[in-house]
């Protein structure tokens, strides 16, 4: 008894011993004052959270990874069928369609917005009288949601379009596509304005006045001065504008619900369509198929978000 | 020298610098006014949308597909264009469902499940941050992970399985929540309690303070701040969610508002649009007064979540 106790007591103190090495691997290396008692909760702190992550998440995320390879209508009668859900994605006329139309809309949106969002953030931090009612009235698209923002500008595009020949805005593609744009801007400008005026107000005044001292005009200080220092702001809106546009879909439903539909080579396209309201589309008649469009979803968003990550580390590490 | 060193910064400073300066000032007052002027009629552009629903709210349904733009009063052209306050009457209970039932469902939702992320998440968040075992950290990896995961991708077994396990009712869908939600609110307090000194809290444990208590005590009131964002964020995306609620509660017992007003949307044409326009009137109102009420709490929530992606 004595000869193990002193046996253990060194180990304890010692930091390079084994023993210790695999408690910091289990238990982390925080002081046993606190963490000691800690762990004897851990059904309080831990469980609720384990629980519901495991139903709302890890759960559904395997289960749907395993039934894209599969055939179903009902998760009681799978049917293990392979690639054979991938392969039928690639010869889907309307998701490739959808796919360009998304890459097209998340490329156009973001450079339009985060252009006019620059600017207003711009115009904002200047000693402009009011700007602080303007900043209410940018940000407030923002708290209506998406579904019901696609009823009202419904409304706007019908009532523009009720005398013309289109008639409404789900007779024409090109409608749909560029009143898509014009809803998603009215929305996202404020929300870019809000990080972009974040960033602005992180500049130092000092630099301002080296430039002017040493003579900067208005645009010489835009672009060397104000610009690279708001760049950690530039890239997070970027990535958030091209994200938000890849996955747009309540907006997408309510506006036009991917109308007007055309036939193409003996397939049905919806003509204004993006990916999330393809694959919710897809899953009323196959599933299987949607399951993996999903997937395929997943992986390019998730592919995105990790070049996020890299591109914004890279910066922290250069700064 | 050192009159010439003396003389020449003080004609420069006091002769030169000042009519330029005032020159700019009042070259830049003109600017801002003009900028102020530019702004001013952009806002007016910008709240025009909810103008237009305000003004459509009053109109009889055949006006507001034809005379969107007209203002609701009757004229020699138009003899029946104001509705009065009649479409908020038939707004109530347009779509054989009553829309009070639809507010209540999403406050209950909305309210239910922030305060469970919340309470769950900052728990978890402490525990993980402090005890940082093995398993805490996969699950702060799967957290960080499912911030990425579209909804589209787990859509179906997500809905399958809250089915199967009767998570179908708005007292239940919180769990739903707490489970999808749980990534960025994790994320973000995991790393507002790694830059608190952990010493508080040893100095609470040593004066006899147990854990549940030192939470209750010293992490939750330091915490502040962040729950406050994180609040603002969750309340923001529940309140507006739309696919998850729809595919998960039995929609002809259960609507919230965005799936009330997809569904009045699926008739449109059809439908008596005067009375929808009040119903969406209605709808916007609370969030504007929720809005303006906590706008410094929002645009900060709002900032720093953007920062965390």
């Amino acid at each position: 008894m004595a000869a193990s106790n002193s046996k253990k007591a060194p180990a304890k103190s010692d930091p390079n011993s084994f023993g210790a090495k695999v408690r910091l691997l289990f238990a982390g290396n925080n002081g046993y004052t606190l963490r000691k008692p800690m762990r004897q909760w851990w059904w309080l702190f831990m469980a609720p959270v384990t629980i519901a992550f495991c139903i709302g998440f890890v759960w559904p995320f395997i289960q749907g990874i395993y039934l894209s390879f599969c055939e179903f209508r009902a998760l009681d009668d799978v049917k293990p069928i392979g690639v054979g859900n991938y392969i039928k994605v690639f010869n889907d006329k309307g998701f490739l369609h959808s796919f360009g139309l998304t890459a097209l809309f998340a490329v156009t949106s973001l450079v339009i917005i985060n252009i006019l969002a620059f600017a207003v953030a711009l115009a904002l931090t200047s000693s402009m009288k009011g700007s602080n009612i303007f900043r209410t009235v940018f940000f407030m698209p923002n708290l209506i949601g998406g579904v019901v923002l696609g009823y009202i500008w419904t409304m706007i595009f019908d009532g523009i379009l009720v005398n013309t020949p289109v008639n409404s805005i789900v007779n024409d593609p090109n409608w749909g596509f560029w009143g898509l744009i014009i809803l998603v801007c009215w929305q996202q400008i404020g929300y870019m304005m809000i990080i972009y005026i974040a960033g602005l107000n992180a500049i130092p005044g000092d630099l301002y006045e080296a430039a002017r001292i040493d003579g900067a005009t208005g645009w010489q200080i835009l672009w060397n001065v104000i610009i690279p220092n708001v760049m950690p702001s530039i890239t997070i809106c970027m990535f958030l504008s091209l994200t938000n546009g890849f996955k747009l879909f309540d907006q997408n439903l309510a506006l036009t619900n991917g109308l007007p539909k055309e036939i193409a080579d003996g397939a049905v396209v919806s003509q204004s369509e993006l990916l999330a309201l393809n694959i919710v589309h897809t899953f009323k008649n196959t599933p299987g198929v949607a399951q993996a469009k999903g997937v395929l979803f997943f992986i390019l968003v998730a592919a995105l978000g990790l070049a996020q990550l890299g591109i914004t580390r890279k910066r922290e590490v250069q700064q | 020298m050192a009159d010439v060193k003396k003389t020449t910064p003080a004609t420069t400073a006091g002769v030169d610098p000042k009519t330029m300066k005032k020159a700019k000032k009042t070259k830049l007052k003109k600017d801002y006014v003009a900028l102020t002027v530019l702004f001013s009629v952009i806002s007016i552009v910008y709240v025009f949308p909810v103008f237009a629903v305000l003004m459509n709210s009053f109109k009889t349904s055949t006006y507001v597909k034809t005379q969107t733009f007209a203002l609701p009063f009757n004229t020699d052209e138009f003899p029946n264009m104001w509705a009065g306050f009649d479409n908020f009457a038939n707004g109530m209970s347009i779509g054989n469902y009553e829309f009070w039932k639809c507010v209540v469902y999403s406050l209950v939702i909305t309210l239910l499940s922030t305060f469970l992320i919340i309470f769950c998440t900052t728990m978890a968040a402490w525990y993980i941050a402090r005890v940082n075992s093995i398993f805490c950290k996969i699950i702060y990896f799967l957290c960080v992970f499912s911030m990425v995961v579209p909804f589209q991708m787990v859509q179906f077994t997500l809905s399958q399985t809250a089915n199967k396990l009767h998570l179908d009712t708005p007292w239940t869908i919180p769990i739903i929540y707490l489970g999808f939600g749980a990534g960025l609110a994790i994320f973000m307090f995991v790393g507002f309690v790694k830059s608190i000194p952990i010493e508080i809290e040893e100095a609470a444990a040593i004066d006899g303070c147990g854990p549940v208590k030192t939470y209750f005590i010293v992490v939750l009131p330091m915490l502040r701040p962040t729950i406050i964002s994180v609040s603002i964020l969750e309340i923001m995306w529940i309140w507006n969610d739309y696919l998850l609620p729809s595919l998960v509660l039995d929609n002809e017992k259960y609507r919230t508002i965005p799936i009330h007003v997809q569904y009045l949307k699926g008739s449109y044409g059809t439908i008596d649009l005067g009375a929808v326009m009040a119903l969406l009137l209605l709808s916007i109102i609370p969030v504007v007064i929720f809005y303006l009420s906590c706008q410094k709490y929002i645009i900060k929530g709002v900032a720093a979540g953007a920062v965390k992606g």
